[in-house]
């Protein structure tokens, strides 16, 4: 069997992702993903929660929506349409969390959920503190 | 900080990076999510992360590059304020939050719903 | 010295059986999907949920496959101490599914692992086993369930990713044939049994490509050890190759010499409507099990069709040889019935 003949065909004859439609869907998702949290930020601080503070709440309140969304069984048809647009914003670190952790439940708390719940979004915080080590040490030094 | 529509536009544009980095190039979502808190990390250590923040508001929150901007900002701020050490200490200072609604949404939900597949 | 006289193996890869053992009965078991699909009428089963109020998807896999296996023993009018060995394999890590409704069946127990050929690869042992004088009846059965292989090869079923437009949809469901000598039904013919073929496939969502070119080297060895050509059958039908992974196939066999367009399917493109939203098509053990001992069965059966080749495709990757960059190992193994 010819490797590259096949190879080939796959280039030519495999169905692309429709680009121009998971652009404007990003966008138009991952915009009012953001203008919603705008919006809760806003509140929070109208509330009287300090500007530079305001933006804690402000991410709690999208995890525990996307969260929710999650554990309901419809993040994942949300996020077939919007791509990008649910899956940068902190929702898709919140539903990588919530949807292993659900589905190793049966595994049981403490071997399922408790030990797989990172098993996706742990990549995340790994490399985000690598990078903020070399990034810190970098100033502490200069 | 932001306005509704910096936001809109803003966290738009960072969603469109990451749908031209799913959909051209063969790295899986765990690897793109991965380089944008990476390359929120040293925005952010450049002091640059933050002035998108003040533009755009929650634009530039929720997107997961400012998990980056965050770790390495409380990095930073500790370790100019206590020395090196403070590099440990202050690395989860700003980011806490986001982490620990995580955990503990994601553990309510695993103790209350099945998946539904 | 005696020499050992092998009489009916043909050409390189291929078993030609001189005894009539034939399909005696067969029993589907579909899951929800699949009875929206448009071979809905063809299953003795349809559950309109995934999980059947079992604890686990796993266990609703084995519940079907259990169901399935019971079908086929009621409609053979059989009972589970009839039969002389059960062949089982599904996609699950170890056999689980297999294992644990042979451990419900109590009957001796070959389980299999041939991924998505699973059913082509069980026709063909229980087949030369009874053609051997090894058994009388076997049982062979054989599951897939989406939510069970989901969580086990790609993402948690809840996680929310865009599939490429090449993926394929895992068929839950489960399927159970019963083989003896006594009685009525497609009699297998010949078997072709497929050599791994890798046509250096590495992305785990391109499995239609990656199985097709183990479709095509069965297929064309069946022809060639046989000295057959592709109308020499009413119809030729692929396991879960796809739409994608069709196409490929035809074009291989095209350049080989071999037009089997004409007679040609697959279980993939034929189980779901192209609305129900599964990209490419169906993959997994239940596609074979449910178009084929469900829906072909019965043209058989009515003598619709009187003569069959089924090649059940399946890929032999693991989602740790993936993470290591391998690429991915597919077989195909042809089944050829008559009646």
């Amino acid at each position: 069997m010819d490797r590259n003949w096949i190879n080939n065909w796959q280039r030519l004859k495999h169905p692309k992702p429709p680009l121009i439609k998971n652009i404007i869907y990003a966008f138009i998702f991952g915009g009012l993903i953001c203008t919603f949290g705008q919006l809760i930020l806003n509140i929070y601080i109208s509330l009287g929660v300090p500007q530079q503070e305001a933006g804690n709440p402000t991410v709690a309140t999208v995890i525990f929506i996307a969260a929710s969304l999650t554990a309901a069984g419809v993040f994942d048809d949300i996020a077939s349409i919007a791509g990008a647009g649910i899956a940068v914003p902190v929702t898709g670190f919140a539903n990588s969390v919530t949807s292993m952790a659900i589905e190793f439940r049966r595994e049981g708390l403490v071997t399922g959920t408790g030990s797989k719940m990172f098993a996706l979004a742990g990549s995340v915080i790994v490399f985000g503190v690598v990078t903020a080590f070399v990034v810190g040490l970098i100033s502490a030094l200069i | 900080m932001g306005t509704y529509l910096t936001a809109f536009i803003v966290g738009g544009i960072i969603c469109v990076i990451g749908q031209l980095l799913f959909d051209l190039t063969p790295f899986t979502p765990g690897h793109i999510l991965t380089g944008f808190t990476v390359g929120g990390g040293i925005l952010g250590g450049f002091g640059l992360y933050d002035r998108l923040i003040s533009f755009a508001g929650a634009g530039a929150l929720l997107p997961i590059s400012s998990f980056g901007n965050s770790l390495a900002k409380g990095a930073m701020s500790e370790a100019a304020r206590t020395g090196i050490l403070g590099i440990l200490t202050g690395m989860f200072e700003l980011t806490s939050t986001g982490i620990t609604s995580a955990i503990l949404f994601g553990f309510i939900m695993a103790v209350f719903f099945k998946p539904k597949g | 010295m005696q020499t050992l006289r092998v009489e009916r193996k043909i050409g390189r890869q291929s078993v030609l059986l001189e005894k009539d053992v034939m399909l005696l009965s067969s029993a589907t078991v579909a899951g929800p999907k699949e009875s929206l699909g448009p071979l809905s009428a063809d299953f003795d089963r349809s559950y309109k949920d995934n999980i059947i109020k079992e604890k686990s998807f796993e266990k609703a896999e084995c519940h079907m496959l259990e169901e399935a296996c019971y079908l086929a023993l009621g409609k053979a009018r059989l009972s589970p101490e009839d039969i002389d060995f059960f062949i089982a394999g599904d996609l699950l890590n170890q056999i689980v599914t297999a294992t644990f409704c042979a451990r419900k069946l109590a009957i001796p127990y070959l389980g299999i692992y041939g991924a998505c050929s699973t059913l082509s690869e069980g026709l063909s042992l229980g087949a030369m086993l009874v053609e051997g004088g090894f058994a009388k009846h076997i049982l062979v059965g054989t599951s897939s369930h989406n939510c069970s292989a989901e969580r086990q090869f790609r993402y948690p079923t809840e996680y929310g990713y865009q599939k490429p437009g090449y993926s394929q949809w895992t068929a839950t469901g489960a399927g159970a044939v019963v083989l003896g000598t006594n009685g009525q039904g497609p009699r297998v013919e010949s078997i072709t049994v497929g050599k791994i073929v890798d046509a250096g496939v590495k992305d785990p969502f391109a499995l239609g490509v990656a199985m097709a070119a183990a479709a095509a080297d069965t297929i064309y060895n069946h022809f060639l050890d046989l000295e057959r050509d592709p109308t020499y059958y009413n119809i030729i039908l692929t396991g879960d190759l796809g739409g994608i992974g069709k196409k490929l196939n035809e074009d291989i066999l095209a350049g080989k010499g071999y037009d089997i367009q004409p007679n040609y399917t697959d279980c993939g493109v034929l189980l779901y409507y192209p609305h129900q939203k599964v990209d490419a098509g169906a993959s997994g053990c239940a596609a074979s099990a449910l178009v084929f001992l469900g829906h072909f069965y019965r043209k058989m059966m009515a003598k619709e069709l009187r003569k069959a080749l089924l090649v059940a495709t399946g890929a032999l990757h693991s989602p740790t040889t993936v993470l290591q960059q391998e690429s991915i190992p597919c077989i195909a193994h042809a089944v050829s019935l008559e009646i």
